[in-house]
């Protein structure tokens, strides 16, 4: 595993565990020589290979690769959703929530009724659950939006939602799988601001998949590259920038850059 | 997006964001259903109309042509017939009782079928055999159960309902199976990852979500239902117990044409008025959900 390092210090910043209002304390994701193959015999296709990675807790890590570097897959096993064939996933007991790229909420219950639904399902009370539902819509700014079913709310409102739903599991973790991919730029750059801020307060250790490299850069405290077909961690680099962050900033654009040429390279040697 | 022209140029003037809120909700889908109820019922109500107007301006030409016109009324002869029909107790008496019968059969369908659904669906290796054995039973024509109906129950009530069970419950039951077979895997994901187990998973999550399917199965149940219990009625008749399947029968010995017309109208309109019951249910859970077309 090759480390690039680009920075002497190492942004950390959610790591120290702030006083009052806190939620989730973050948790360490640990893969250790994780392998995922699908199939069996010819068929079989390996989507992940020796992948070893360690998220500490409160850290906004970015996956990013080609499609079909075994991404989604990587959370998925995080997740719990999928055994890895070889190897170990552990995020020391910590609840994790899902974010998808689809905002993946039930149709039939309104934005407040969704999120609320995840808070039943921790067991809350009525009135607790009330509560934290307008907080927690409040906190994705969707006051007054809370009675609107799925079909009445435009794709970015739908994410907040799903984002709001994922807050309200109170893990500890929170794995998105490109959760912005289908949203034009200008709200995702909204979204990005609010999640920084969602995650700021909260110390939430962050997997985030996205072939967006700038969007990576924008978001993470590290960026994690991996090859395609197997995937494998070909390279990491750390993101020293200063929050807040803009998409179209100068530091954010030069270090895009190099991991854009680390992904070409990969490419390339793939493609010969 | 280009460098140069950032998205974001004025993202410290307060209230960027509730402006950005607002300007997103101006993009979300209107609501075009919020239509005034009196228009929607008229625009149910005139295609109904209209192909009645149809029926009755084609019955009253084969009428005027003559054709079996000794034996064939016309719609005026029919419809005063139908009139006095209904200014009798018998009628009424006849609807009530087939009306019983439709209810208790098919509700004892529902139950049977959903219990059957719920059971097969949950267990997997069950969904195999007992699945393919309801759509073998659904292909049989309900008719068929009558003669082993009879022998086993006699000319009965619980004759004609053991074969509507027989035409129905499968229809159910094959609804909430399908219901639950297609509930989204995203969806699943999204609501085990929430913490939904068990009992909750389906509480929250695979019932409502195979919601539609269920009233789909509903609605086909319902047909099958009323077919069953149509031939039922023409076939087991018990005496001193007025039924629409009694009447017609009736009508059939004495040759009453005019009678046996007017009959089938009061069968058509009752089937008709369930069938709209369960397309308004239909549409009313598909607008919640967003999945209405402009044809609902």
């Amino acid at each position: 595993m090759v480390r690039q390092v680009n920075s002497v210090t190492v942004t950390d910043r959610r790591a120290a565990p702030q006083a009052g209002g806190l939620r989730g304390h973050g948790a360490t994701v640990r893969l250790t020589g994780v392998s995922k193959v699908f199939g069996r015999g010819n068929s079989a296709v390996r989507a992940l290979d020796q992948v070893s990675l360690e998220v500490p807790p409160g850290e906004f890590t970015c996956l990013i690769g080609a499609s079909g570097c075994g991404k989604s897959t990587l959370l998925s096993l995080v997740a719990g959703l999928e055994q890895p064939t070889s190897g170990e996933v552990s995020t020391g007991g910590a609840k994790v929530a899902f974010m998808f790229q689809e905002p993946a909420l039930f149709p039939w219950l309104t934005a407040a009724g969704n999120v609320e639904l995840a808070l039943r399902a921790r067991g809350l009370g009525k009135a607790e659950r009330r509560q934290r539902t307008a907080e927690l819509l409040e906190t994705v700014r969707l006051t007054g939006f809370g009675g609107k079913r799925p079909h009445q709310l435009s794709g970015g409102m739908r994410q907040r939602v799903a984002l709001a739903r994922a807050l309200a599991q109170d893990a500890d973790v929170l794995l998105m799988d490109e959760p912005f991919g289908a949203l034009d730029a200008m709200t995702r750059d909204v979204l990005h601001d609010e999640l920084d801020r969602i995650c700021g307060d909260r110390a939430l250790t962050v997997l985030f998949v996205t072939h967006n490299v700038r969007e990576a850069v924008r978001l993470g405290d590290r960026v994690v590259v991996l090859s395609s077909r197997p995937g494998r961690v070909i390279a990491e680099f750390d993101v020293p920038i200063e929050r807040p962050r803009r998409i179209d900033s100068a530091p954010v654009a030069e270090l895009a850059a190099q991991v854009t040429d680390r992904l070409r390279e990969e490419m390339s040697r793939d493609v010969s | 997006m280009s460098a140069n022209v950032p998205p974001h140029a004025d993202k410290s003037v307060p209230g960027y964001v509730e402006k950005l809120t607002y300007l997103e909700s101006l993009e979300a889908p209107s609501d075009q259903r919020n239509r005034r109820l009196a228009t929607r019922v008229w625009g149910s109500l005139w295609p109904v109309g209209l192909a009645i107007l149809i029926v009755l301006a084609v019955w009253q030409l084969v009428h005027v042509s003559g054709w079996k016109q000794a034996i064939f009324p016309g719609p005026g002869a029919t419809l005063s017939n139908l009139w006095h029909q209904l200014q009798t107790g018998l009628l009424w008496h006849a609807i009530a009782t087939t009306a019983t019968r439709a209810v208790l059969g098919f509700g004892l369908s529902v139950l049977i079928g959903a219990v059957i659904g719920a059971v097969v669906s949950r267990i997997k290796p069950l969904r195999a055999a007992v699945g393919s054995l309801i759509t073998g039973l659904q292909t049989l024509p309900s008719i068929a159960w009558f003669p082993f109906a009879i022998i086993l129950f006699g000319i009965s009530t619980t004759a004609i309902l053991f074969v509507i069970i027989l035409g129905s419950a499968p229809s159910v039951a094959n609804g909430l199976i399908a219901g639950v077979d297609y509930t989204p895997p995203l969806l699943l994901k999204a609501g085990k990852m929430m913490g939904l187990r068990r009992l909750s998973l389906y509480r929250y999550l695979i019932l409502p979500a195979s919601l539609p399917a269920f009233v789909a199965g509903l609605k086909q149940g319902w047909a099958f239902a009323w077919r069953s219990l149509m031939a039922g009625e023409l076939l087991v008749i018990i005496a001193n117990q007025p039924s629409l399947g009694v009447l017609l029968s009736t009508d059939q010995d004495q040759s009453d044409m005019v009678s046996a017309t007017a009959i089938i109208i009061v069968i058509l309109v009752l089937g008709v008025i369930v069938d709209q019951l369960f397309g308004l249910a239909d549409g009313a859970i598909r607008r919640r959900r967003g999945l209405a077309g402009e044809s609902s």
